[in-house]
């Protein structure tokens, strides 16, 4: 066993009944990493949050944590811990009792249980609200008891699903820095679920995009951010026009459209954020069939014989009006050139 | 500018309709005739005594506890178990048990009585007292399904699992987490099965024989015999009792909330 494969899912297979969620998942997170496992709704990273935590059995292949095959170790015996999407507290108990749950199953007892759950409580800055129930507490205090919950018990592997997901827009940002700091101190290697890739590409060392069951691509948030390898990561993390080329041509919707331009002869296709697209001049004529002010930039929306065109420009520069034609161009030397097409 | 005026008047006559007999049973209990009768002739405490000195209203009485206490406890180990199973897991056929369970509320009393001295007394030869446990959990079991489901169904089933990923068995994850949540629903439970199986007639009438019978068949049968006002001061007692209890489960429990 080494660090990098601290965590290795071998074949891993998980169905319910007859339908297959993930098909032979083969993955290995290294010890200490913070990993976002990404992807829709339906893609199976829950499925397999749950496998690694023993709340579902694998119809076959192999999970291995720190050298020892857990395939079949039940949930109860992993040293995996889980942060609930809902949070999961237990009503009838108030927050300490709530962070000392598990650590009074494992026998810890008397000063060491006391010192354990304060300090817990510490960790996540909620000392003074031991005594609270869940109840009484704002849903991101109830995301921290259920961190503390799983922390004191000094898991291998932190499993957190959708953990931002049930907080409003400024508390998230807090939670984000906060997980981030809980994992850097207590080294723990985490890993969460999330369908964001804002999140994941914020929080994350390292980003597992998942669709339909398998993984679509393996990296790091720049990685993933600027060198999408198909057009489902491309779409996923904003490249809103993508097109499948073949040889000089890409398709579109009105056949094909010659392009020039150092393309690498193992890429299947093209695409461009909106911002990449140059507006103003270049070879192509468009529409505008919609216009949206977001801040410092105005997005386009273009009907254009290459299909529909998302562009972006300046806010400063002047408005253009619904149904002006613009000269616009798709310039190859900024696009991302993808590996693979046809997950769209 | 009318319903100001009948309103009042129509609520006054729906009281008087819930609570006159109630009234009347305690003003008669409080007579010095002879004779249950309304108005009461005179005032006096002595039928209220009269009733702790029959000796068959005392031994009915006990088994009226019994027969309340013993089958509420018995629906509940039952019922909770089952209304555990209907809501998680996919049992198969799930509304249609949840139907039979709930069968005995909607068929007629009498019926399930003859029902149950017909096949299982008879040809069984069970002891009397067995047969009217066996009648009167098989009565509870309903409202305590009912009751149980209701309360399990506002928990979360996740804390089962986060119990679970903390160390808990399965099994301890019900004990530890589920059963402290539904404490109120099953209280709840326990107290709608006690009045009912106390307050029930037509099943126990069937199963009742010489020597053992629930109280309120004592009280007919005393009647056909004795028309003196200790039955309506049982009866008011009775009634307090029942107030009592759920009063008191009102004000701790928030009975209302399960019901």
């Amino acid at each position: 066993m080494s660090d990098s494969r601290f965590l290795s899912l071998e074949k891993l297979t998980l169905s319910y009944g007859k339908n297959v969620a993930v098909p032979e998942m083969d993955l290995d997170i290294a010890k200490g990493e913070l990993v976002a496992l990404l992807g829709p709704s339906g893609c199976g990273k829950t499925t397999t949050m749950r496998a690694i935590a023993g709340l579902m059995e694998p119809a076959s292949g192999a999970i291995v944590l720190d050298g020892a095959n857990i395939t079949r170790v039940p949930a109860n015996k992993r040293p995996v811990g889980l942060v609930f999407q809902s949070y999961a507290l237990f009503p009838h108990l108030n927050v300490y009792e709530n962070v000392a749950f598990g650590l009074k199953l494992m026998g810890v007892k008397g000063k060491d249980l006391e010192t354990r759950v304060n300090d817990g409580l510490k960790t996540v800055g909620l000392s003074q609200y031991a005594t609270r129930k869940p109840a009484e507490l704002s849903g991101g205090q109830q995301q921290r008891v259920s961190l503390a919950r799983s922390m004191v018990m000094e898991p291998k592997v932190l499993l957190l699903d959708e953990p931002l997901s049930n907080l409003d827009a400024r508390l998230r940002l807090e939670m984000r820095t906060e997980l981030q700091r809980v994992q850097k101190e207590s080294g723990v290697t985490m890993i969460f679920v999330t369908h964001d890739q804002v999140e994941a590409l914020a929080m994350a060392d390292r980003i597992i995009v998942m669709l339909d069951g398998h993984i679509e691509q393996i990296g790091t948030p720049e990685d993933i951010y600027n060198n999408p390898a198909s057009d489902f990561v491309a779409d996923f993390v904003g490249f809103e026009n993508v097109f499948e080329r073949v040889g000089d041509t890409i398709k579109t919707a009105n056949g094909d459209v010659a392009i020039s331009g150092n393309i690498d002869d193992a890429t299947k296709g093209l695409a461009w954020r909106p911002s990449m697209v140059t507006l103003g001049e270049g070879p192509y004529e468009g529409t505008v069939r919609g216009t949206s002010f977001a801040g410092g930039t105005r997005e386009y929306l273009l009907d254009t014989p290459l299909g529909q065109i998302k562009a972006e420009c300046d806010a400063a520069l002047p408005a253009h009006d619904f149904g002006a034609v613009l000269k616009f161009d798709l310039p190859v030397a900024k696009a991302a050139q993808l590996a693979r097409t046809g997950s769209l | 500018m009318s319903n100001k005026l009948y309103a009042p008047i129509i609520l006054l006559l729906v009281l008087a309709f819930l609570i006159g007999p109630f009234i009347i049973i305690i003003a008669a209990s409080l007579s010095a005739g002879e004779t249950l009768s309304f108005p009461p002739q005179g005032l006096s405490l002595r039928w209220v005594i009269k009733v702790f000195e029959v000796e068959s209203f005392r031994a009915s009485f006990g088994i009226s506890m019994f027969l309340a206490i013993g089958g509420t406890i018995a629906a509940l180990i039952l019922g909770i178990p089952a209304s555990y199973a209907l809501s998680r897991y996919k049992v198969p056929g799930a509304e249609t048990i949840r139907t039979i369970v709930s069968s005995p509320i909607i068929v007629p009393g009498i019926i399930v009585g003859l029902a149950l001295l017909r096949y299982f007394v008879v040809p069984f030869n069970f002891g009397i007292l067995f047969a009217l446990f066996l009648a009167h959990t098989a009565l509870i079991l309903p409202y305590a399904v009912r009751v149980v489901s209701a309360s399990l169904t506002n928990l979360r089933s996740d804390i089962e699992e986060a119990a679970v990923l903390l160390g808990c068995s399965r099994v301890g994850a019900f004990f530890r987490v589920v059963m402290p949540n539904i404490r109120g629903g099953i209280l709840a439970a326990f107290i709608l099965g006690f009045v009912t199986s106390f307050n029930q007639v037509p099943v126990s009438l069937f199963l009742s024989g010489p020597g053992v019978r629930t109280l309120p068949i004592d009280m007919l049968s005393y009647m056909e015999i004795t028309y003196d006002p200790s039955v309506a001061a049982l009866s008011a007692l009775l009634a307090f009792m029942s107030l009592g209890i759920v009063f008191l489960a009102e004000r701790f429990l928030g009975f209302s909330r399960y019901v």
